[in-house]
């Protein structure tokens, strides 16, 4: 019953077919608010958001950086503390190296010094030996004679004999002698 | 209702399709006219105030714009049309949204209570003239056209004996339906909405003042108009997000390689 009175009521107002008037309208209206949020609201937003982007990943770039340049500076410290460390110990080796060659050159030269002052030694004692020698040679000689010519009670006034039995006395004397010296 | 109405005497005229088209206000300016003025302005003067001098940490008003904004932005556009092209449609699905919520929430606000949305050529404006060009046309230029048929007519992975019958129906939601519903849909809800708090508050008016027992039983019908109010209120929020979704769902579909 209702329906039927409200059907009556209506007449020609029927909600569901649009009226031009309010299609424009809204057409209408809707573009103009399209257009302002279009043109002012949402680039003014946009680059807001663009700007806290960029923050927030300049930030995080800039963090990025700081890190790789602290590995950087930490690799490069590793890599120094490692060569510092090669290069001690080629030190030490080379320190070790030097001074093994300064002993033995030191030995060696020792060792020569020795022979040498040995060497002269020898020849100094051989030259004094054959110094004694002549002068004991000349000495016994003339003891010999002295010896004989109280002895014999004469002197022996030939040179020629009293050399000549000297000598053959002393190299007799060399003959048996020498061996033994050698 | 027909009893309680004769039992009273005075009888009762229930609220119908006549309480939506009130007498203009002047000329051919009629209530709703203005209100839809009114919301642009009220949206429009809202977004440029809160815009106008925007810093990267948000003051509260700021922080308010920005949220509505980002529901436009991030939670209708990007996720319906897609991080790559949602870019250019965010202005529309904000206009939509927040053109439709505006002038839904009017229905609830004292003095005004009027939903414009329930005047159907209001929706319709923007679903037929707006949303239906620019998706159609957004497919187009990205596809070609027949590309862009194709693409909107023939599911992939549909067997072939059955595109004879979904090409059809296909076309007929793509480029006939989908307008119309979107415009039916908040037109409906907001129209059957103002009339379902009309009915309880005027027929609580009239159990009020009408005499006799009825009036105990005008409470109840004040509470339920209040609980329908709050019910109101969510959909009115809902019926303009659903419009936003399904406009920026139109136009990632028509964008999608495979839809």
């Amino acid at each position: 019953m209702n329906t039927l009175v409200l059907a009556a009521e209506e007449g020609a107002i029927n909600p569901v077919l649009p009226h031009t008037s309010e299609i424009i309208l809204g057409l209408i209206a809707f573009l103009l608010l399209f257009f302002v949020i279009k043109k002012f609201v949402s680039p003014r937003f946009e680059t807001l958001y663009a700007e806290r982007a960029a923050k927030i990943e300049g930030g995080i770039e800039k963090a990025e950086q700081a890190q790789a340049q602290a590995q950087q500076a930490l690799e490069q410290y590793k890599a120094q503390l490692a060569e510092a460390r090669a290069e001690a110990a080629r030190i030490r080796d080379d320190a070790r190296i030097e001074g093994e060659q300064i002993i033995s050159e030191l030995r060696a030269k020792a060792q020569e010094e020795s022979a040498r002052i040995v060497a002269q030694g020898q020849t100094q004692l051989e030259t004094q030996r054959a110094q004694i020698v002549a002068e004991l040679r000349g000495e016994l000689g003339r003891l010999a004679i002295d010896l004989a010519d109280r002895v014999v009670g004469e002197s022996l006034e030939d040179e020629v004999r009293r050399r000549g039995t000297v000598d053959r006395f002393l190299s007799e004397l060399d003959g048996t002698s020498a061996p033994a010296v050698k | 209702m027909t009893t309680m109405v004769l039992a009273a005497g005075d009888e009762f005229v229930a609220p119908g399709v006549k309480d939506f088209f009130l007498p203009p206000i002047f000329g051919e300016v009629t209530k709703p006219m203005v209100l839809l003025v009114l919301s642009i302005l009220i949206i429009g003067v809202f977004f440029i105030a809160a815009t106008r001098n925007l810093k990267l940490v948000p003051s509260k008003f700021q922080f308010a714009a920005e949220s509505l904004y980002d529901v436009g932005r991030n939670s209708i556009a990007r996720e319906q049309i897609g991080a790559k092209d949602f870019r250019p449609y965010v202005p529309l699905v904000l206009t939509i949204f927040t053109f439709i919520l505006v002038n839904n929430l009017f229905g609830l606000i004292p003095f005004v209570q009027f939903p414009t949305m329930s005047h159907i050529g209001f929706p319709l404006a923007v679903s037929l003239l707006v949303v239906y060009p620019v998706y159609h046309f957004a497919g187009i230029r990205r596809h070609g056209l027949v590309g862009y048929l194709k693409n909107q007519t023939m599911p992939p992975g549909a067997p072939w004996f059955v595109l004879p019958l979904l090409i059809p129906i296909e076309f007929f939601q793509k480029f006939v339906l989908n307008p119309l519903t979107l415009a039916i849909r908040v037109f409906a809800a907001m129209f059957a909405g103002h009339l379902l708090l009309l009915v309880f508050t005027l027929s609580g008016e009239y159990l009020l003042f009408a005499g006799g027992v009825t009036v105990v039983v005008a409470p109840v019908a004040f509470f339920f108009a209040i609980a329908l109010t709050f019910l109101e209120a969510l959909i009115m929020v809902l019926q303009a997000y659903i419009f936003a979704l399904l406009s920026a769902s139109y136009i990632g579909a028509a964008l999608a390689e495979e839809h």
